[in-house]
């Protein structure tokens, strides 16, 4: 009995983690998947950037799939064309609830390029 | 070819259509959809060959141009990044003028990466010399170091950069040949802009490149030549 107790806990702590209340509900623009599951990007996506980083800065590598630009044009939201602007945008989102400050905007576009192109033309 | 040969390249040529149809919804596409995943290479060395006589004066289309791609503001205050400049220069004793465009002269023996305490200036494996600013601490060291004065600091926060050129307060900058561009296989904005073609943008290793071919035969300085630095710019009639 007390082994199908334990078992049955077991089985409960990873559902609880999953339906967590205060979760961030983003607006995750158009969304898809592109570069791996959602899980694992919540977990690595800050390894991906800051390896292509150095290899689009320094080597000129400038592979789309994983480029900063492409992901913004991805998450972006449809209704702003920013992943920073609102507090559910993609990334301010989540990094507020962890509470790790996120830089990379701060030289950057947040914003979707289809967008900026046409504020240019106007 | 045989009968049986047509019909089995019809055959594989059905069968790797349906294949393509059956796969391509999904991830296949974005497997495709990739960028340029080659490296800078030490073969090319990118280089400009600037033709003073073609260069007039009161002309500022490449600035512009310059600003214009990398986003910058046009402003030509000590603070205001400036990545490429027209300077006029008179001769004292014969009166003879000239205007030209001075930028990073992107060095093979750079002084600005020589000093930089971080390694964030580097030059790419092509010749062209760059800020990674990503590593930049903003010394300014490298400021210090230049002969040209092409570098600039950025003083102020900076808002609604362009998405390929990101720029930010904190960090040193100069012209990039427009790398962005390079690795796309486009010339720099200055040299697409510039109406009398005083700007030739090529790769100086590649003897059949037109720059190539025209430094071999027109006498081209280097600025500061005497600081074997070797750089990519060169100046014809200077």
């Amino acid at each position: 009995m007390r082994l199908l107790v334990s078992l049955l806990l077991c089985l409960c702590i990873p559902m609880t983690w999953a339906a967590d209340a205060n979760a961030p509900k983003l607006d995750i623009g158009k969304g898809g998947h592109c570069v791996r599951d959602p899980q694992w990007m919540r977990k690595n996506h800050m390894h991906l950037l800051i390896h292509q980083r150095d290899e689009t800065v320094r080597k000129g590598i400038r592979d789309d799939q994983v480029s900063m630009k492409n992901c913004v044009d991805c998450h972006a939201s449809l209704k702003d064309n920013s992943v920073i602007a609102r507090d559910d945008s993609f990334c301010v989102g989540c990094h507020r609830y962890e509470a790790v400050k996120i830089d990379c905007f701060e030289c950057h576009s947040s914003k979707r390029q289809t967008a900026l192109a046409m504020k240019d033309e106007k | 070819m045989s009968d049986t040969d047509a019909q089995r390249r019809q055959f594989l040529k059905t069968s790797l259509g349906a294949a393509a149809v059956a796969i391509a919804p999904g991830m296949l596409l974005f497997e495709t959809a990739r960028g340029n995943t080659e490296a800078a290479s030490s073969k090319v060395r990118w280089g400009m060959l600037i033709d003073t006589a073609q260069c007039t004066q009161g002309c500022n289309d490449c600035v512009t141009a310059c600003n214009k791609e990398n986003g910058l503001s046009g402003g030509t205050a000590p603070t205001d990044s400036q990545w490429i400049r027209k300077i006029d220069l008179k001769d004292i004793s014969s009166g003879h003028e000239l205007s030209l465009p001075m930028m990073c002269q992107h060095c093979a023996e750079p002084p600005c990466v020589d000093v930089c305490p971080t390694a964030a200036s580097f030059k790419r494996a092509d010749g062209i010399v760059l800020v990674d600013r990503h590593r930049c601490i903003g010394c300014r060291y490298c400021m210090m170091a230049c002969p040209y004065k092409a570098r600039s600091f950025v003083h102020e926060p900076l808002t609604d950069q362009k998405p390929d050129v990101p720029r930010g307060k904190g960090t040193v900058e100069s012209c990039t040949l427009c790398v962005q561009r390079i690795d796309k296989g486009q010339q720099p904005a200055c040299a697409e802009a510039c109406k009398n073609k005083a700007i030739l943008f090529g790769n100086l290793n590649d003897e059949n490149s037109e720059i190539a071919k025209k430094v071999r035969s027109v006498v081209s300085v280097q600025v500061r030549a005497d600081l074997q630095l070797n750089t990519g710019i060169r100046y014809q009639g200077l």
